[in-house]
């Protein structure tokens, strides 16, 4: 872990917050302290929002729960919906699914991954890979790249427009549907609903495979950056399929060290308490999981794309099996740490989205009419699932009435909580450690953030919006020697001689 | 042959017989007055106040004003409308009503009737009463968030099942729909799903157990037409061949 969680002596030191955090899902800000020769002191990433799902859904019915806790997110709620839904299944006895009901469910998680993969990507970090870190702010966003570059915009928007059409034909509508109930789903695809579904998707998959071609001319122009930049060696967490496949639906817990040996595998979920911790830190709302094993200084990890493409032996569709070897020989036998390639990774996996929805809507099981099983009841649900952005973690206990009594949710991003604070801390040691800092540096910490894909919306809830004020202390006395504010609308103030300047230019 | 007694609606003729209400008559003869504690099948309540017409000029409920020859009646006008929507405005954030996460959103006559009349935002400061889920009984759940106090479910445990289940105890804003027994649970009483109150809740207060959202998005009760046009929710219990539209 690196040095620089906290500073020996704060009040010392000035406070650099980049706050909002841009181009991520919710808000969050980073700190950084730095001394008068600019070393930097400290970096954190904190979650500025309260979450409070957990407490408020108890005393509410169980067979609520997937509807109301999806409401923790508007870019994948289905993660949240299915996860329910899975700790659901249990409480009311469904061993297994039909496998109309199971393949309806998969549909929509494949169609939300494509959807969340693209947005991320296109709408989010496209800049980041088609602009340099000191192009201007205002042109540094899905505005600049429609201007720019509008085929790769419009690929974006028609990609996750697909994805949602899939999410709404499964489960009613684009945003929170009501496809899962307990033991099942409400409802199958008729055939002119999956034969609307196939009519682009040749199309999607060609552009899923373009974007891939995308990210590697960036990797090849720069492998230098790529390598280097917010690179840490971690663990890895994920669901895997028993036979080892990327399975983003359903499979066991499996978690590799940095040097890519197995940690475990093939953990039931249910027993994720005996293996995950969380440790509290008094600076961050956000929990800190590791690895229990291993302890909180060498057991946190790291979930989402790339622990996925890491974790796994092979992908079972074709097209993205092959993308999948081609990245896995960066880290040459190893997990490949580089923290940008959870970019690539996750490009691999939206072209694995296509191609499995291609097979979902091939097969004849999604016209079934067997959509709900039930069981015996139970007391304790517990549901895991691969997000968008890693794994998601609900558990449930009811009372004897069919009532929440207890909820506890390990939502993907709280997952990389120290991974990402640890990036940050490797891009501010490398990049801006003695520097003046200017608004392209800082928004290389905004770079290593975002490339975790952080939903801090299900956090949910923002405190407010605070501008980024960079403020130079003097060591000794403390007085604020120079102060520079800038503003959610993007202006820069001096506070000290009150000028202004429209726009980060 | 004399001709059958009328009064206009609207401008439309309403013809009636003796003992019909406004509401009864315009209902038979195909005209929607939003209503909410209105049940044909009761006495008329005259409580939720959604019903009120101009009455030759006077606002009045329309479930409880007897039908009259000649009266001129007003219904779809925008200063009624305008209290429609107060009066929804009010039971909605006296109650919580989170229509996002109700299993009962799309065949939800409170949430029909206020699309109805134009109601797009409560307007008013919630109140966020506190009141706990009774899931007491083996296969129904009483949410009491839901409840606007229209007792049909007390008028129709009392007056048909014969069981006395619910009351309404507390005046005024302390109006709350209680289960008539010492523990105040519905565990402890004879109710029934397949009881007459178990089918009249215009809201999703009273919900058989264990079930939830069956209906997929795109068929639930109002998903393609107004209350309007659909009616109330279906009244008969599955048992009895009814059909459940969550």
């Amino acid at each position: 872990m690196s040095d620089l969680e906290t500073a020996a002596r704060p009040d010392y030191l000035c406070r650099i917050a980049i706050d909002p955090l841009s181009r991520v899902e919710g808000h969050g800000k980073v700190t950084l302290l730095t001394d008068k020769d600019h070393r930097i002191r400290q970096a954190r990433l904190h979650i500025v929002e309260f979450r409070g799902f957990e407490k408020f859904i108890q005393g509410r019915p169980y067979w609520e729960v997937p509807v109301v806790v999806q409401r923790l997110c508007g870019i994948c709620p289905v993660s949240h919906h299915l996860a329910a839904a899975k700790a659901v299944d249990q409480l009311v006895g469904a061993q297994a699914l039909t496998p109309t009901a199971e393949k309806i469910r998969r549909l929509m998680h494949y169609g939300q991954t494509l959807q969340s993969h693209a947005v991320h990507f296109f709408h989010l970090a496209s800049p980041d890979f088609l602009f340099d870190f000191d192009d201007p702010a205002a042109h540094r966003n899905v505005g600049g790249v429609m201007a720019d570059y509008p085929d790769i915009a419009r690929q974006g928007v028609r990609l996750r427009k697909y994805g949602q059409e899939v999410i709404r034909v499964t489960a009613g509508k684009r945003i929170h549907g009501t496809g899962s109930v307990p033991g099942g789903v409400n409802k199958a695809l008729t055939l002119q609903e999956r034969n609307y579904l196939l009519t682009d998707l040749d199309l999607m998959i060609q552009w899923g495979r373009g974007v891939l071609k995308l990210v590697k001319q960036a990797y090849q122009l720069n492998p230098g950056y790529f390598t280097h930049f917010a690179t840490i060696r971690s663990n890895y967490l994920s669901l895997a399929r028993a036979d080892g496949a990327l399975d983003l639906y359903h499979g066991g817990l499996r978690a590799r060290n940095e040097r890519g040996e197995l940690l475990f595998d093939q953990l039931d979920y249910r027993r994720y308490s005996q293996v995950i911790r969380e440790q509290v830190k008094p600076w961050s709302y956000m929990k800190f999981p590791f690895i229990n094993s291993l302890g909180p200084e060498q057991g946190w990890y790291r979930v989402g794309p790339l622990a996925r493409i890491n974790n796994c032996d092979f992908i079972p569709t074709p097209l993205a099996e092959e993308e999948r070897q081609a990245f896995m020989t960066l880290g040459d036998g190893q997990p490949v740490h580089m923290t940008l390639t959870y970019h690539w990774a996750r490009m691999i996996e939206l072209l694995h989205a296509t191609e499995a929805i291609k097979e979902l809507l091939l097969d004849p099981d999604i016209f079934g009419e067997e959509r709900v099983v039930r069981g015996e009841m139970a007391r304790e649900g517990i549901g895991v699932i691969e997000a968008p952005r890693g794994t998601l973690f609900h558990h449930y206990r009811i009372n004897e009435d069919g009532l929440i009594e207890k909820a506890n949710l390990i939502v993907s991003t709280t997952n990389n909580n120290q991974a990402m604070n640890e990036s940050i801390r490797q891009v501010a040691e490398r990049y801006l450690d003695g520097k003046e800092l200017t608004e392209p540096l800082l928004n290389q910490i905004e770079v290593a953030v975002r490339a975790y894909d952080p939903c801090l919306s299900c956090a949910t809830h923002a405190l407010g919006r605070m501008p980024l004020i960079v403020e130079l202390v003097e060591e000794e006395s403390g007085t604020v020697m120079d102060s520079l504010a800038r503003d959610a609308d993007g202006t820069i103030r001096n506070e000290m001689t009150s000028s202004f300047r429209s726009g980060l230019e | 042959m004399s001709e059958q007694p009328h009064f206009t609606l609207d401008g439309r003729r309403v013809p009636f017989a003796d003992g019909q209400t406004l509401m009864t008559a315009a209902l038979e003869a195909g005209i929607y007055i939003p209503h909410l504690c209105f049940n044909p099948e009761f006495a008329p309540h005259g409580s939720c106040r959604v019903c009120l017409v101009k009455v030759n000029g006077r606002v009045q409920a329309a479930c409880t004003t007897p039908a009259a020859a000649g009266l001129t009646v007003q219904s779809e006008i925008e200063e009624l409308r305008e209290m429609r929507r107060g009066i929804l405005q009010m039971l909605f954030v006296e109650g919580n009503h989170v229509c996002p996460a109700c299993e009962k959103s799309g065949a939800c006559q409170l949430q029909a009737v206020a699309y109805y009349v134009g109601m797009l935002a409560p307007h008013y400061t919630h109140f966020y009463p506190r009141r706990p889920v009774d899931a007491s009984h083996p296969e129904a759940v009483l949410d009491f968030n839901r409840c606007i106090l229209c007792e049909l479910c007390v008028r129709a445990s009392r007056d048909v099942d014969g069981k006395n289940v619910f009351a309404v105890q507390g005046r005024g804003i302390q109006a709350r729909l209680v289960v008539n027994t010492p523990s105040g649970q519905l565990g402890a009483t004879p109710f029934s799903i397949d009881d007459k109150a178990a089918q009249v809740c215009p809201t999703g207060t009273i919900l058989l157990k264990h079930r939830g959202y069956e209906t997929p998005i795109g068929q639930r009760l109002y998903d393609r037409k107004p209350i309007s046009m659909v009616g109330d929710v279906a009244q008969l219990p599955e048992s009895r061949g009814g059909r459940r539209h969550d």
